[in-house]
């Protein structure tokens, strides 16, 4: 159903004014794949992502969308084949769910902004993929987060995109809206193809869904590729400066990561062989 | 210590250059005959005008630095500022009112109404920048204090059309100015700026634990409302009393504690007597220029800090993370 | 979640998605429709009623062309331009004044608070008193000025990868300047130039003639289809500059359009009655009250502002004893407005537009 676009910086070097936050930095964005960025508070991955977005020129290097430099073409063209879910979008005040996904349509629509039976269809399906139908005529500032976040995918869903960039899509949801957004997003690249970079704050839910996992520290790529290669104890040290045990999912075998602090670590083998005998004594007593 | 000498001594310069200076030109010997009391001759006379005109210029500079300083720390806003807050144009309003309806016509009648003018406009911008999530950002009293300072001055002008008398004698007080100044009216608005001065300084302490937040001041054991309102009144009576004497004068209240912090830091206890003297320089000062520069012309003292302060605090509001904002 | 018994189809979907729009549709156009009619009421009573009541047919008379004695020249020379006046300057404060608003999300960031309508006050003033020009140049002067301040403001606000706020800031520190200057010129003005001068200051429809109403109305034939084809793109920029980007709206440059357009239909209407206070200010507010989230508020808001401009002269002509500038009665009436905004402002948000 979607294309399989090819999504590349090369060399890029990204500041805000006189601050440098990424330096010639190159990241291909596998198509068809999920890709998940994981970094620590200012390592330079949203930065990164509005940079491949088309929202932050480069000083130096280029983003390239199917080998065509991104800065340099239209905005317009660009919206067509690649959708970004900021990290803080604003809903007009009392507009209703079909009429926010409807601004989703925005790059289809020529010159004269004509409104036809293909945009209400796209609008219609993006609703159905996102399950708000019944939240249609809902105004968006009264649902709740999960549904919001839903409702922004829907919109980014009616641009009817190949490619779908997302700025920590789920940093301010509850556990299991977390998981219900990127089941979403799992969905949509596994029935329309749609190819998925996120930015996410939580290790383990970028290592359980991502096909390619992207470690940045400093405005620099640490690792990338498979989560299980890339998320080790020592991946995790370089990146967040913190010891850890990496340890499979018990449910889906993707990387663990169990971070070790300085109270409640695991007691020593011998301690626990104690106990467990201390307990088995106690119980005879009892016995 | 060091900056508290040199601030003394740069007031004690700029006086005397206030006296020597002017829209005309006089001898030595005519200004200490002008000190001295004589008025024999016109030179004289000028620098004998010049005196009050003076130490109104230092009072009233004084009284509006405190007076932002302390509202900047009261609410926590660094573009606090009462012209900016609308409250001069509350006492304007107040003092036309009183004048139109009610026959006031005394110096010390002027300065109670601009003082209530001024708290009744400090509390209606306070509660119109608070509306809406997140409370009084310095953003949303901004705003709340540019329109309520129009719909002052539309009420103002509402009441002054039809009453030309009143008209022609306002719109020379609405620029601005300590050109009127007699020893007289200096007598009549010191007790006033000096209470207001006196709870201002008293606040410092109480300024310097709101700076930290309120539930921060409040776990520290502060009673953070009723330091705010004190403060605020403190505040209020300084600019009332000003304004009224010498018309609604801008960005002083504004520029001249920024400057100030950066001289001696945010310790309120040395902030406001600092910025005390530094309003009474910045002020003489634009007295000073505004007399020049126009000879024999005179330019109003609030044009001038108008035309100083507001590329300062357009400086200033490119400088500041907008966030905080 | 879903309360429907059986699995929605697409074309649920679908049937939901055109309901929707069409009922929003239906509510613009109702709501707009109704506006217009209002003030087309409003223009007909400012016609007919005054010191002399003309009845209908008489004014009808007057306005296709035929002399009516009597008529013709209170309704033709004197009535008629000063409304038509009034609805023009009232369209374009509505408007321009809602534009700002919905691009700064905040309803207190109006163009009479930003400097722009005082940046031309200060120009005309300037021009009046100082250079003792005329009508046009005047007004041209204005406009250059209002176009000028209101581009720095947008450079000064913008270049850091600029906000919102920074350029609300900026314009209330740029108001501040040429406040002062305007209270300047007044002080200095020779009592000749006052009454022209004041116009300036409070927004007067008073010596309304054809002269003054022309270039107004060339601004809105040209700038106000223009600014309407633009009101998509605001719109989209609603939702936040990145949100806006990320569908294809090339932001800096909409952006930079709009307050083209704005600006110049507030200048030009500046030009012909002086900054009227509040409409701006208020027309916005009103007009989304009125409509609700289901468009472009931009043609309701100048209605909204028209039927004000049209009320408020009236009320200032005739009902205090004393022709008073229409200017004051609006002035007057954001006071009680923002009383209203404190009033009920434990409900939502409070000042986003």
């Amino acid at each position: 159903m979607t294309v399989d676009r090819s999504l590349h910086a090369q060399g890029v070097t990204l500041g805000y004014g006189d601050r440098t936050i990424v330096d010639s930095l190159d990241l291909q964005i596998p198509p068809g794949r999920i890709t998940a960025i994981v970094g620590a508070n200012a390592c330079g991955k949203s930065t990164l992502l509005k940079a491949m977005a088309r929202l932050l020129p480069p000083s130096a290097g280029e983003v390239l969308l199917d080998g065509k430099a991104i800065h340099r073409m239209p905005t317009k063209q660009v919206a067509r084949v690649l959708g970004l879910l900021p990290q803080s979008p604003i809903a007009p005040d009392g507009i209703a769910v079909s009429d926010l996904v409807s601004r989703g349509r925005h790059p289809h629509q020529g010159a004269l902004s004509r409104w036809t039976r293909a945009d209400d269809e796209a609008v219609a399906r993006a609703l159905e993929a996102t399950d708000v139908t019944h939240l249609a005529d809902r105004p968006v500032d009264e649902l709740s987060g999960g549904q919001r976040q839903r409702v922004w995918i829907a919109m980014a869903l009616a641009q009817e995109t190949d490619v779908l960039l997302l700025d920590e899509p789920t940093t301010f949801l509850d556990i299991s809206h977390q998981v219900d957004v990127l089941d979403l997003l799992a969905d949509l690249n596994r029935e329309r193809g749609t190819t998925v970079a996120m930015v996410l704050h939580d290790l383990n839910l970028a290592a359980r869904y991502a096909d390619h996992l992207v470690a940045m520290a400093q405005g620099q790529i640490v690792a990338a590729g498979d989560p299980g290669e890339v998320l080790t104890e020592d991946t995790v040290r370089r990146v967040f400066g913190l010891d850890s045990r990496v340890v499979p999912d018990p449910l889906t075998g993707s990387p663990l990561v169990i971070p070790i602090g300085r109270h409640h670590t695991l007691i020593e083998p011998e301690q626990k062989d104690a106990a467990a005998a201390a307990e088995v004594e106690a119980g005879a007593q009892v016995g | 210590m060091l900056w508290v000498a040199l601030f003394v001594l740069a007031l004690a310069v700029v006086a005397v250059l206030s006296v020597t200076f002017g829209a005309r030109d006089v001898a030595p010997a005519d200004i200490w005959a002008g000190l001295t009391g004589s008025t024999d001759t016109t030179s004289a006379a000028a620098v004998s005008k010049r005196v009050p005109r003076t130490i109104l210029a230092m009072l009233v500079g004084a009284a509006l630095a405190v007076a932002g300083a302390v509202l900047q720390g009261a609410t926590r806003n660094p573009l606090a500022d009462p012209q900016i807050l609308g409250i001069n144009g509350g006492a304007a309003l107040a003092i036309v009112t009183g004048i139109a309806f009610f026959g006031l016509n005394s110096a010390s009648g002027y300065i109670w109404v601009g003082m209530i003018g001024a708290a009744g406009a400090a509390l209606f911008v306070y509660a119109v920048g608070s509306l809406g999530r997140g409370g009084p950002t310095p953003l949303r009293l901004a705003l709340a204090g540019a329109v309520s300072a129009v719909a002052f001055s539309s009420l103002l002008s509402a009441i002054l059309l039809p009453r030309i008398n009143v008209m022609s004698v306002f719109r020379f007080w609405q620029v601005g100015g300590v050109g009127g100044a007699t020893p007289e009216t200096i007598l009549q608005v010191l007790p006033f700026l000096l209470v207001g001065l006196v709870v201002c300084l008293a606040s410092a302490s109480s300024l310097n634990t709101l700076a930290l937040g309120d539930e921060l001041a409040a776990g520290l054991g502060a009673r953070v409302r009723t330091a705010r309102v004190t403060a605020s009144a403190g505040a209020v009576i300084l600019c009332g009393a000003a304004t009224a004497v010498a018309g609604p004068i801008g960005f002083v209240g504004l520029v001249v504690p920024h400057i100030c912090r950066l001289l001696v830091g945010v310790d309120h206890r040395w902030l406001l007597p600092v910025s005390a003297a530094g309003g009474a320089i910045l002020l003489t000062v634009s007295d000073i220029v505004g007399r020049i520069i126009a000879r024999p012309e005179e330019i109003e003292v609030g044009i001038v800090t108008a035309l100083i302060g507001a590329p300062f605090f357009i400086a200033l509001v490119r400088r500041q993370r907008m966030r905080a904002v | 979640m879903s309360t429907v018994v059986s699995e929605p189809h697409v074309g649920d979907a679908l049937s939901v998605v055109q309901a929707g729009r069409r009922r929003r549709r239906r509510r613009w156009a109702l709501v707009t429709g109704i506006l217009a009619l209002t003030v087309v009421a409003a223009f007909a009573v400012s016609l007919m009623f005054g010191q002399t009541f003309y009845t209908p047919a008489e004014v009808w008379g007057v306005l296709t062309g035929h002399r009516v004695s009597g008529a013709s020249f209170t309704v033709g020379e004197l009535r008629l331009p000063r409304a038509v006046t009034a609805l023009l300057t009232g369209l374009c404060f509505g408007m321009g004044g809602v534009v700002f608003q919905s691009m700064l999300r905040n309803a207190l960031a109006s163009p009479d608070v930003i400097g722009i309508n005082t940046g031309a006050s200060a120009a005309a003033v300037f021009g009046i008193v100082v250079l003792g020009l005329g009508e046009t140049e005047v007004s041209v002067m204005a406009m250059a000025a209002a176009l000028a301040v209101a581009l720095s403001i947008y450079l000064l606000a913008y270049r850091k990868g600029g906000s919102g706020p920074r350029l609300i800031l900026i314009g209330i520190g740029v108001a501040a300047m040429c406040q002062a200057v305007v209270s300047y010129v007044i002080s200095r003005a020779a009592e000749w130039d006052l009454p022209a001068a004041m116009r300036w200051i409070t927004g007067n429809l008073n010596d309304a003639t054809w002269d003054r109403a022309l270039p107004v109305a060339g601004a809105v034939i040209v700038l106000g289809p223009l600014l309407l084809s633009l009101a998509g793109r605001l719109e989209i920029l609603r939702m936040g500059d990145e949100t806006a980007a990320a569908v294809g709206l090339p932001v800096e440059r909409s952006r930079l359009l709009l307050i083209v357009a704005a600006v110049g239909l507030l200048a030009f209407g500046t030009a012909a009655a002086g900054p009227i206070a509040f409409v701006s200010f208020l027309a916005g507010p009103i007009a989304v009250r009125l409509l609700g989230p289901v468009g472009s508020p931009i043609l309701p808001a100048g209605l909204v502002g028209a039927l004000l401009v049209l009320v408020a002269d009236f009320c200032a002509q005739y009902a205090f004893g004393t022709r008073l500038p229409v200017g004051v009665i609006t002035g007057v009436l954001g006071a009680p407005y923002l009383v209203y905004l404190l009033v009920r402002s434990s409900r939502s948000g409070g000042t986003t537009l």
